[in-house]
């Protein structure tokens, strides 16, 4: 038999439905996979026993007929979703042994289809960050490294830990979350495929709150049907959640492998920026051949403010994050410090808890919300935010269904590389995938390449609002021409 | 625009986040690195613009007015730091 953990959840289906093998001995492969990848920090929590008791669960309904469109697949949870009476901690301190009463609504649709968990997954703390540097449990390790060298790379983040699983083959897929990026960049550090579905597309119940107008969940899978598999069985509305959007959710995966002829894909000026790698460049423009030759047409656009997503995104993220993480204040859940006064409780409490990405981000969101700041800062930011989507309207007014963007300005680098002295650094990372979350779109990255270091690179397609569907077929076509890629095992 | 010292102390007691006086300058450093970063939005004109204020056009759903969960107090309580009775404890407030 082959290595049942080098499986794509498609064929996984298949050998499950044909009785080659059962979801036990699927889930017991990757347990085995998970407990030997310990180095890789991807988990936080692993959930064994009850993994296999969901497993023999879910054979018993497959043997008579009734197994879902996820049965038997194992998956492992980002840790900012709640799962019932599994900890879930948002990789923060703050939350301390936080094991929540009630199950997110994502999750509980992939438990509806019969998927099965194999554990909670590594972020950065609040999936604040772009490295998963920023989580208490310390950071994940990427299972890719460069040709000849044994630096440690991150996986990008803040769902480093579901893009280096599903990248090490430890689980199948995972969910994922993404506020300006959290999604597409760590597929694109990994070589694994990422939807940030349309804001209100996925219900955001249960999931912890970061930045509630732009937080999306949404698949990190191996493959472009894969992420389709799961998106349908992780969206849907779901009247707990008034954003999430009561319309019907499309068979994602009948849009995989359909005719992208005569599909118009805009590819805009502004993404090409001074200094940028000439390899990403390269690469921008092999994907663009490649849906060329597939049929489409290509168009140049212009997105005239999108030099402004990413400081306008600074503003709006941390000051709703400031007003979300209010919360955590010691009193109903998680860690408490305690002080002589309950403002002293308050404050100890959150210095203790809150790492310093977080701390931060709140103040600054604390700041440009104050009185006599909020319109300089946040009702400006705000604004902006109205011309970045009117640019993106505008576009695809003209007729283009989808733009092509690279993923990332580049590929993986270095544990404790970036954002040391100077934090923007870091929040470069995401130029080129908050556009689309200030916007409210939908975008995908998909495996396009190696740079000369052997380091995979991502592209970014971008569609219409609630349009994933071109998105996966657009996905297929750039999968199809760069082909697949696997870290080679060195853990 | 940049903070001084006073107004990283005035955020952080805001923010209800201790801070002590060593870490001061280095907060002062990082929170004026991105108001620096941030402040190139100033040159965007905004003349007319409607801030947003939904990303998805959409009107707000109003749920009914019916009671469709409780009786849970167990559960509300089961993480908190300290409880007694189903009551959360904290400080004393009120002399």
């Amino acid at each position: 038999m082959t290595d049942l953990t080098s499986l794509t959840i498609a064929e996984a289906r298949s050998g499950l439905a044909n009785k080659s093998f059962t979801s036990l001995e699927l889930t017991d492969a990757h347990l085995a996979a998970m407990e030997a990848a310990r180095s890789l920090n991807a988990f936080v929590l692993e959930t064994p026993d009850q993994a296999r008791a969901m497993a023999r669960a879910i054979d018993a309904k497959i043997t008579k007929g009734e197994g879902g469109p996820l049965a038997g697949i194992p998956l492992g949870i980002k840790d900012l979703f709640a799962t019932k009476d599994v900890r879930t901690t948002a990789c923060s301190k703050i939350l301390g042994n936080f094991v929540p009463p009630y199950e997110s609504t994502v999750t509980s649709q992939l438990w509806r289809d019969g998927a099965v968990m194999l554990g909670k997954l590594n972020n950065d703390e609040f999936a604040m960050g772009s490295s998963n540097e920023t989580s208490c449990f310390g950071p994940v390790v990427n299972p890719w490294r460069r040709e000849g060298s044994n630096t440690t790379l991150v996986p990008g983040g803040s769902s480093g830990g579901s893009a280096s699983a599903v990248a090490a083959l430890l689980c199948m897929g995972a969910t994922a979350t993404d506020t300006g990026g959290s999604i597409r960049q760590p597929a694109a550090f990994t070589a694994t495929v990422g939807v940030k579905p349309t804001y209100g597309r996925c219900s955001r119940w249960g999931i912890v709150a970061f930045a509630s107008s732009l937080d999306q969940a949404g698949p990190i899978a191996r493959t472009t049907r894969d992420a389709a598999i799961l998106m349908r069985s992780m969206a849907g509305h779901d009247p707990k959640d008034t954003t999430s959007v009561d319309i019907g959710v499309p068979d994602y995966e009948a849009a995989v492998g359909k005719s992208v002829k005569g599909i118009k894909i805009g590819i805009p000026k502004e993404y090409r920026l001074d200094g940028m790698p000439a390899e990403i460049e390269k690469l921008w423009t092999e994907g663009a051949g490649w849906l060329k030759a597939a049929g489409a047409e290509l168009v140049e656009v212009s997105l005239p403010h999108t030099k402004y997503a990413l400081p306008a995104y600074y503003i709006v993220a941390p000051a709703e994050a400031s007003s979300n993480l209010a919360r955590y204040d010691g009193v109903r859940y998680g860690l408490r410090v305690p002080g002589r006064s309950i403002g002293e409780l308050y404050e100890n409490t959150r210095a203790e808890g809150f790492g310093d990405e977080v701390r931060r981000r709140v103040m600054i969101g604390t700041y440009v919300l104050s009185a006599g700041y909020y319109d300089a800062y946040y009702l400006r930011a705000q604004k902006v935010r109205t011309l970045i989507k009117k640019d993106f309207e505008d576009c695809f007014a003209k007729g283009v269904s989808a733009i092509l963007t690279p993923a990332t300005p580049s590929a993986a680098f270095g544990v404790g590389e970036k954002g040391g002295a100077d934090p923007v650094e870091m929040y470069l990372n995401d130029i080129f995938t908050v556009t689309v979350n200030m916007a409210g779109l939908p975008g995908i990255a998909v495996p396009a390449g190696k740079d000369a270091q052997g380091l995979p690179l991502g592209l970014q397609l971008i569609g219409r609002p609630f349009d994933e569907e071109t998105l996966f077929s657009l996905g297929e076509v750039v999968e199809q021409a760069a082909g697949h890629f696997t870290p080679p095992r060195w853990w | 625009m940049s903070v001084d010292a006073a107004t990283v102390r005035r955020i952080a007691h805001l923010a209800r986040i201790a801070v002590t006086e060593a870490e001061v300058p280095h907060l002062q450093g990082e929170l004026n690195a991105m108001l620096a970063f941030v402040e190139q939005l100033s040159e965007v004109n905004v003349d007319g613009v409607e801030p947003m204020t939904s990303v998805t056009p959409m009107e707000m759903k109003k749920r009914q007015d019916v009671v469709n969960d409780g009786e849970i107090p167990d559960d509300i309580v089961r993480n908190a730091p300290e409880t007694q009775n189903h009551f959360f404890l904290v400080p004393k407030v009120v002399e």
